[in-house]
């Protein structure tokens, strides 16, 4: 436990080497030029594929890898190191854990596969606890949908959705194509410069083999999951951002010395060292927990998410003060790590969120 | 070969008395062995000679020495089976957790055949004679002199912050034998019989009435030379070895998670059943807990990295500045939570003044075995590698 397999190694080894050549911050900087384009590579997605990153967690009778969320992830947090945008979190992660565990047969040989293949791209859009949930209500030919959905990932270029509603008094999923009558999309931009879109489900008809089974229990077990592999992404963001930080403190020379020589400075990043390793090892600790089906669950990924978020947000926040004026310009790349930090720190819970679940489940 | 985990849990069920299966008030309640010990319990007692028998006083060493010749690994096993039972230690000495590896390590075989046999069976009790007055963090600033005399040292000067020294029988000390030479050249790793004319101790009252630390005062001490450990003029080298070690230790200790429980514990009866009432006070003991379970994940993760093979090295400092930090924190918000329960100090009974003993004790927690800003500037420069200039 806590430690690395040879094909886990192997598997962060290689996806780091990838994610250099196939999606480095210079490409990202160039998708976000593009205004009017989709924020993402579609060729970049087809590689991910080939290497198998689509289906990560896919049983391999639907031609995935299933290696596992521990291997899903070390791939989203190298992804985060050159900020590579992609469906990975909404697609390969959350959809695909959630049709695997949750999804019909046919649903399973259907959408799994074309994920695995990298031709579907599909967005989960889980109960949001600020706004009323989308209802679900029994028609002869199915179900009807109503209500309204946001932040939904990489909703603007989704194929299909995964839409929570509350049907006979649980929060279940549908399977909602994207051309469904009655669903409406808007795309935004966020800060980070990534999309998402908001979704008006108005009299959304879909057939009664669209619910997937396991309910409340399957949309907590696919949102930790997430959480757990967002984590991960997040400890990616700190770690790169305190990378390039230290290298500028090992270089920036000012009143004679080098600045990484001053006390204050060194303490800091001590400090910030600490913290990121700590926000890594709950990271593991929460994808270990998940691929072992431990009971632990819900404490170990609550702990990681909030340590996580929180650690990410101040962490980069720090590295853009130690680069001084530099940071604070578009040009230079910190900032990037910055805005991703925050949106990500945001994504199924914050820090503030996680630690009042721990708090209850800690009996106080 | 691997130790049977079911056979382990089986002799320590069987073995261990339900007295000893608590934590009790910490140091007060171990048994620490010395020449003038003398057992708190009948309990106490049986559960010490029982460990002794099997090694388990000091399980990672060799069995010609008393230990139990386990892996790094067994001892794991065995730590956490002891864990399971909540399973107090059956000896404690800094004769175990410090000078016994220094020993294995730079001893001669004389010098461990003499030492390490006592120390396993509890026969002497041993400090540490480090810091003194003018060296504290600059530690390699040490004067207390050991002079050469031909087939002894003659020692003179003053140890401060030796734990216990009025209670042991023996003192690992760092002496100055080249007064010329800069700084860590000229220091020598000393053992010293307590029982020796010259030496003395006088205990240090501390912020909380207790007295765990003395200073140690050496007066024309005559040391045969057969007590130099290592080579002449290197003693700092074994006394890294030894700090690290010691660091090691208390990261390989858990004692975070279990001071998270206790303060977990409190926090739940405060709340009765229900959400604290003060929503400051809950988000802040959420917050602690969720940066120890965090960092206890870490010290899991290095020892992990480690049990094929290698040494923390550096990061026992990491391990040591946040398992303290983390621990004072913790001791302040038990503080609050106990409120003005916490503030009778006058023995009268109730909880409140064990909760202020911890939480004076734990502020010795970051200043001992090397300050957090000593920490700081090991994960600084060896770790991160940066400049020194």
């Amino acid at each position: 436990m806590l430690v690395l397999n040879e094909d886990q190694k192997l598997l962060m080894e290689s996806a780091r080497g990838a994610v250099a050549a196939k999606a480095s911050v210079a490409a990202f900087r160039k998708l976000r030029a593009d205004a009017a384009g989709e924020g993402f590579s579609r060729d970049f997605w087809r590689e991910c594929a080939e290497m198998g990153w689509t289906g990560v967690l896919i049983p391999e009778a639907f031609g995935g890898l299933d290696f596992g969320v521990v291997g899903a992830g070390l791939i989203a947090r190298e992804m985060a190191r050159t900020l590579a945008p992609s469906p990975f979190l909404s697609t390969a992660v959350l959809a695909a854990s959630a049709l695997t565990r949750g999804g019909s047969a046919a649903q399973k040989s259907e959408w799994l596969a074309r994920i695995a293949r990298g031709e579907a791209i599909v967005s989960l859009a889980p109960p949001e606890s600020a706004t009323p949930s989308a209802r679900a209500e029994r028609i002869a030919s199915g179900w009807r949908l109503d209500g309204a959905r946001h932040f939904v990932l990489d909703g603007h270029v989704a194929d299909a959705f995964l839409v929570a509603a509350r049907a006979e008094g649980e929060e279940v999923l549908f399977l909602v194509a994207a051309e469904a009558r009655g669903l409406k999309r808007d795309a935004r931009t966020l800060v980070d410069s990534r999309r998402v879109a908001s979704l008006t489900l108005a009299g959304v008809e879909v057939g009664s083999d669209a619910k997937l089974s396991g309910g409340a229990a399957l949309i907590e077990e696919v949102v930790d999951i997430g959480r757990a592999v967002v984590s991960a992404s997040l400890c990616g963001l700190a770690e790169e951002a305190f990378r390039r930080t230290a290298s500028y403190l090992k270089e920036r020379r000012q009143f004679e010395r080098t600045i990484g020589s001053f006390q204050a400075l060194q303490h800091r990043a001590a400090r910030m060292h600490i913290d990121i390793e700590n926000a890594w090892s709950a990271s593991l600790k929460a994808l270990e927990a998940i691929d072992a089906r431990a009971n632990s669950r819900p404490f170990d990924v609550a702990i990681a998410k909030s340590k996580a978020s929180e650690t990410a947000c101040a962490a980069t926040a720090e590295c853009l003060q130690m680069h001084g004026g530099i940071g604070m310009t578009d040009e230079f790349d910190i900032g990037l790590y910055l805005k991703r930090a925050r949106v990500e720190s945001v994504l199924f819970g914050d820090a503030a969120f996680h630690a009042d679940r721990v708090a209850t489940m800690l009996g106080y | 070969m691997a130790i049977d985990r079911a056979e382990i849990r089986a002799w320590l069920e069987a073995n261990c008395p339900p007295e000893m299966r608590t934590s009790g008030r910490g140091d007060e309640d171990l048994c620490w062995g010395g020449r003038r010990w003398v057992f708190q319990s009948e309990a106490q007692r049986l559960w010490f000679e029982r460990c002794l028998t099997r090694g388990f006083t000091v399980p990672t060493w060799p069995k010609e020495y008393g230990g139990a010749g386990l892996s790094r690994e067994d001892a794991a096993t065995l730590t956490e089976e002891m864990r399971r039972l909540h399973a107090r230690p059956p000896l404690v000495s800094f004769g175990i957790s410090m000078l016994g590896p220094a020993l294995l390590k730079f001893g001669t075989s004389e010098q461990k055949a003499m030492h390490l046999p006592r120390i396993a069976r509890g026969e002497i009790r041993w400090c540490q004679g480090y810091s003194e007055p003018g060296a504290g963090s600059d530690l390699a600033s040490l004067r207390t002199k050991a002079e050469d005399k031909g087939d002894h040292f003659l020692v003179n000067g003053q140890k401060i912050w030796t734990s216990y020294a009025d209670k042991a029988d023996w003192i690992f000390c760092l002496v100055r034998t080249d007064p010329a030479a800069i700084k860590q050249k000229g220091i020598s790793f000393l053992l010293i019989d307590m029982a020796t004319p010259g030496v003395s101790t006088k205990p240090i009252v501390l912020i909380s009435g207790k007295s765990p630390f003395c200073e140690t005062f050496f007066d024309n001490v005559a040391v045969l030379k057969a007590n130099l450990v290592g080579t002449l003029n290197r003693g700092w080298d074994v006394a890294k070895y030894l700090l690290t070690h010691e660091r090691e230790m208390i990261a390989g200790g858990g004692s975070n998670l279990f001071d998270m429980h206790a303060l977990d514990k409190a926090a739940q009866r405060a709340a009765g059943g229900a959400k604290l009432n003060d929503p400051i006070l809950r988000a802040e003991i959420a917050r602690a807990a969720i940066d120890t379970y965090a960092s206890e994940a870490t010290r899991l993760r290095y020892l992990a990295e480690v049990a094929g093979g290698g040494e923390l090295g550096a990061r026992s400092a990491l391990l040591k500045y946040d398992g303290t930090e983390l621990n004072k924190r913790r001791h302040e918000l038990a503080m609050s939570l106990a409120g003005a329960e916490a503030l009778y100090f006058d023995g009268n009974g109730g909880p409140g003044q064990d909760v202020a003993q911890g939480w004076l004790r734990s502020k010795g927690n970051s200043i001992e075995g090397g300050t957090s800003e000593i920490m700081l500037d090991i994960v600084a420069k060896r770790l991160l590698e940066l400049p020194s200039e």
